[in-house]
């Protein structure tokens, strides 16, 4: 399953972040590395972006840059 | 910029004077409001060199070893160099910059959110430099039952940890008196992190190959070493590099691909693999996690349908402050200007009088009231719009409402390609584009900004009304024919489409041809609501208001003058002008006021004139002739002067404002040499649309050199727009005419 597909308020970890080099590393950069926890928190009104809690901070990730996420089956 | 508050002195080793610290740390961790709060009203703002990223700098005094200078650097989640905003900070925390280095960093961190603010911490310590820790938001760690243990951290760390609250005070004086300790007897500390032995070969092999600016201890070179092969990838960041170490970290990667190595994870994930062991020491994980009252509040504000009628609220609040609440302000601002100008042209009157300088004194008193003072009244009228504007995005901001509406606006603006973060920028513009323009240093991305504010000029801003409305007034019917349907407010409305149309669309075409996207797309954070910080705002207001006065104001003060001289010279006295009209001659009568009846000659005989003849087989396709050709000139100081400068060169005075009876009866008489009106239904639109697109804004010019960085950009957004509006024109009456409504 990939982070896009995670339903509201439900909490997964993280197995891998793919995508293009920088935005990748941004994301690793702001601590989702595999195996970290991470809970989406919400979507804007009309679909996307998302936000997810991670470390304890609130993020938004589009759809397609969530769906660069890999997620551990629970 | 003054330099006496400033990390400026002579590149030495050794600095005399006073010493220097640099504020750095998260976006949304307070460090603005930290650095107001030790720094008390010093403040000064500038730019770093070539950017347009501001350079805050102030002076904090320490009772023990006196001033010391504060440097601001822009809010960061790591030092790893992809934008311009991240290279900045970690070359003017290691005076990379040509200015000396800080001589202690105090690192801005976010106790609720501690891991991601440890992450720069450890990058901070691998430069071993001085290094003091700020735990800022203690308060709102407290409150989560998230309060870090500060001896822990500190002992781990290695560095001193002081707690604090910014906005309250609490633990400034704590604060200042670690930094006051490690300025006095400067401690480094190796990074409490260890590398594995893979990533220090790759390291040692790219230490040899740094450019000289980059030596020091052995530690710095391989953190510096690290950050290179963090920071360069095929992308052209960094591309400014000496090619030797480019080329040597672009090859050490290439070598770790091949061999199943993942560099970036491998930085990035022993840093965090630090926080993550050492964490349940600092903060006793097992209490429940994260804000839950800001959570709560965006159940509402995040909502589909009560979040967008309360978004619809606050943007509607924001655009009715802008067009209408700010008008008694500007309109004061004005009344002031003619009062100041009615004082200065009676002096110039009085000394004309009584001792003429041979003609002198009525140039220079005209220079004085309607260029100079006329300069200044426009500089001052725009301080009340972007005093508002500031003063709600720094209250939205503080809130941590701005980050919300950028989310609740993403997807709509991607349709132009535009980030969420545009979206007041843009609403703004349809009020003004002066302080719309100077919003965009909201967005994080420069690219993003340079591509708003090249579109902002098209957005329908306030000073083009009276055009439509004299346009619309003059020459449309009242309803549309053979139909119950009311024209005027539909063509009004029109505009307004048409304006935002092609704002968007001019955005989405520029995005993908000039200014392709760069490859990191910005992470917005949802940072937990809190209550706006008073000082902070009032700071961020004056900041902005203060630069406009300071940079774009100049550069409209002489493009004022300039004008003011296209519009005067070359002067003839009423007496020469009569002289060469024999039919201005046959209307003299006793009591003719022989000025106002030479005025329209006067302004044909000007420069500006010259320039409505020069440029009349270029405007003709569009329907205009040389007369709106002067109105063209002179909209360029401010659209609505177009109405004024069409009342003079049809002779009513520019005492006439858009609902002047006279002067659309007297458009409505204006014939074309062949003898049918020169105004039609068609004219008006072509003029409308010419208005709604083209750059006529010296004030829009001034601040978008101020903000984009220079003339090159600003001269390329001035030349796109008039193409573009020409283009449109032409389309409109041509078309119109070629389907028979001319």
């Amino acid at each position: 399953m990939t982070l896009d597909a995670l339903p509201l308020d439900a909490s997964a970890m993280i197995r891998s972040v793919r995508g293009d080099g920088p935005f990748r590393r941004r994301l690793l950069e702001l601590g989702l590395l595999p195996g970290t926890a991470i809970s989406r928190t919400g979507q804007a009104p009309l679909g996307d972006p998302l936000s997810f809690r991670v470390r304890g901070a609130v993020l938004c990730l589009r759809r397609s840059e969530a769906a660069c996420i890999e997620l551990d089956q629970p | 910029m003054s330099d006496a508050a400033d990390c400026h002195a002579p590149p030495t080793a050794k600095r005399e004077g006073a010493p220097c610290i640099a504020l750095i740390g998260n976006p949304n961790a307070g460090k603005s409001t930290l650095f107001n709060a030790i720094t008390g009203g010093s403040a000064q703002v500038g730019n770093y060199v070539g950017t347009t990223v501001d350079r805050q700098s102030g002076v904090m005094r320490l009772s023990d070893i006196g001033p010391v200078n504060v440097l601001d650097i822009p809010g960061i989640w790591s030092f790893a160099a992809r934008s311009p905003e991240e290279r900045i900070a970690i070359e003017a925390a290691l005076g990379l910059d040509g200015r000396p280095a800080p001589d202690l960093l105090v690192l801005v961190t976010d106790a609720p959110r501690l891991q991601r603010s440890l992450y720069l911490v450890l990058q901070a310590l691998e430069l071993e430099v001085p290094v003091v820790v700020a735990l800022n938001l203690v308060d709102e760690a407290r409150d989560q039952g998230r309060l870090p243990d500060i001896n822990n951290l500190s002992e781990a760390l290695g560095v001193p940890v002081v707690a604090t609250v910014a906005r309250t005070g609490e633990g400034l004086d704590a604060l200042k008196a670690a930094i006051s300790q490690q300025l006095q007897h400067p401690r480094t500390v190796p990074p409490p992190h260890r590398w594995s032995e893979a990533l220090l070969a790759d390291a040692a092999e790219l230490i040899p190959l740094l450019p000289s600016r980059f030596s020091g201890p052995a530690a710095r070179q391989r953190a510096l070493a690290l950050w290179l092969l963090l920071s360069i990838d095929d992308a052209a960041a960094l591309s400014d590099q000496p090619d030797l170490p480019r080329d040597a970290a672009l090859r050490i990667r290439e070598r770790a691909t091949t061999a199943g190595r993942d560099l970036v994870a491998e930085i990035v994930g022993q840093r965090y693999a630090w926080i993550d062991a050492r964490f349940s020491s600092f903060v006793n994980t097992a209490d429940r996690e994260g804000a839950a009252l800001s959570d709560r509040i965006d159940r509402v504000l995040l909502h589909p349908v009560s979040g967008s009628i309360v978004f619809l609220l606050v943007m509607a609040l924001v655009f009715q402050a802008l067009f209408s609440w700010s008008a008694p302000a500007v309109d004061a601002v004005g009344a002031g200007t003619s009062t100041l100008q009615g004082w200065v042209q009676q002096g110039a009157d009085w000394v004309e009088l009584r001792a003429p300088l041979g003609g002198a004194t009525p140039i220079f008193g005209d220079l004085l009231v309607n260029g100079i003072l006329g300069g200044v009244g426009s500089v001052v009228e725009f301080v009340p719009q972007i005093a508002l504007l500031f003063l709600f995005i720094a209250i939205l901001e503080d809130s941590g409402y701005l980050a919300r509406a950028a989310h609740l606006m993403d997807r709509l603006l991607r349709i132009a390609g535009l980030p969420g973060k545009a979206f007041v920028p843009l609403l703004s513009g349809f009020a003004c584009a002066v302080p719309a323009i100077a919003a965009t240093r909201t967005m994080p991305r420069f690219r993003d900004r340079l591509v708003t504010m090249a579109v902002i000029p098209l957005t329908s801003c306030s000073a083009r009304l009276p055009v439509y409305a004299l346009m619309i007034g003059a020459l449309f019917p009242e309803f549309l024919p053979n139909t119950a349907v009311p024209a005027r407010p539909l063509a009004l409305f029109g505009m307004y489409a048409f304006s935002t149309v092609v704002t968007l669309v001019a955005a989405l075409i520029l995005g993908k041809t000039v200014m392709p996207d760069v490859a990191t797309p910005d992470v917005i954070e949802l940072p937990p609501y809190r209550l706006p910080h008073l000082r902070t705002v009032v700071w961020a207001v004056w900041a902005r208001v203060a630069d406009f006065l300071r940079e774009a104001g100049r550069v409209i003060l002489v493009a004022t003058v300039v004008l003011w001289a296209l519009l005067s010279f070359p002067r003839y006295s009423p007496e020469e002008l009569l002289a060469q009209s024999p039919e201005l001659q046959a209307q003299v009568t006793a009591e003719t006021d022989l000025e106002a009846l030479t005025r329209p000659l006067a302004i044909e005989k000007s420069y500006a004139g010259w320039i409505g003849h020069t440029i009349e087989p270029v405007i003709e396709p569009l329907g205009f002739d040389w007369q709106i050709g002067i109105g063209l000139v002179g909209a360029f100081a401010a659209r609505e002067v177009f109405v004024a400068t069409m009342g003079v060169v049809y002779g009513v005075g520019d005492d006439v404002d858009e609902n002047s009876l006279t002067l659309r009866e007297k458009m409505l008489q204006e014939k074309r040499v062949d003898g049918t009106p020169r105004y039609t239904v068609l004219t008006a639109l072509s003029l409308m649309v010419f208005f709604a697109v083209a750059f006529q804004c010296l004030s829009t010019l001034a601040v978008l050199k101020r903000e984009s960085g220079g003339w090159k950009w600003a001269g390329f957004v001035v030349g796109y727009i008039t193409v573009l509006a020409w283009v449109l024109s032409f389309v409109v009456f041509q078309g119109g005419r070629w389907l028979g409504w001319g």
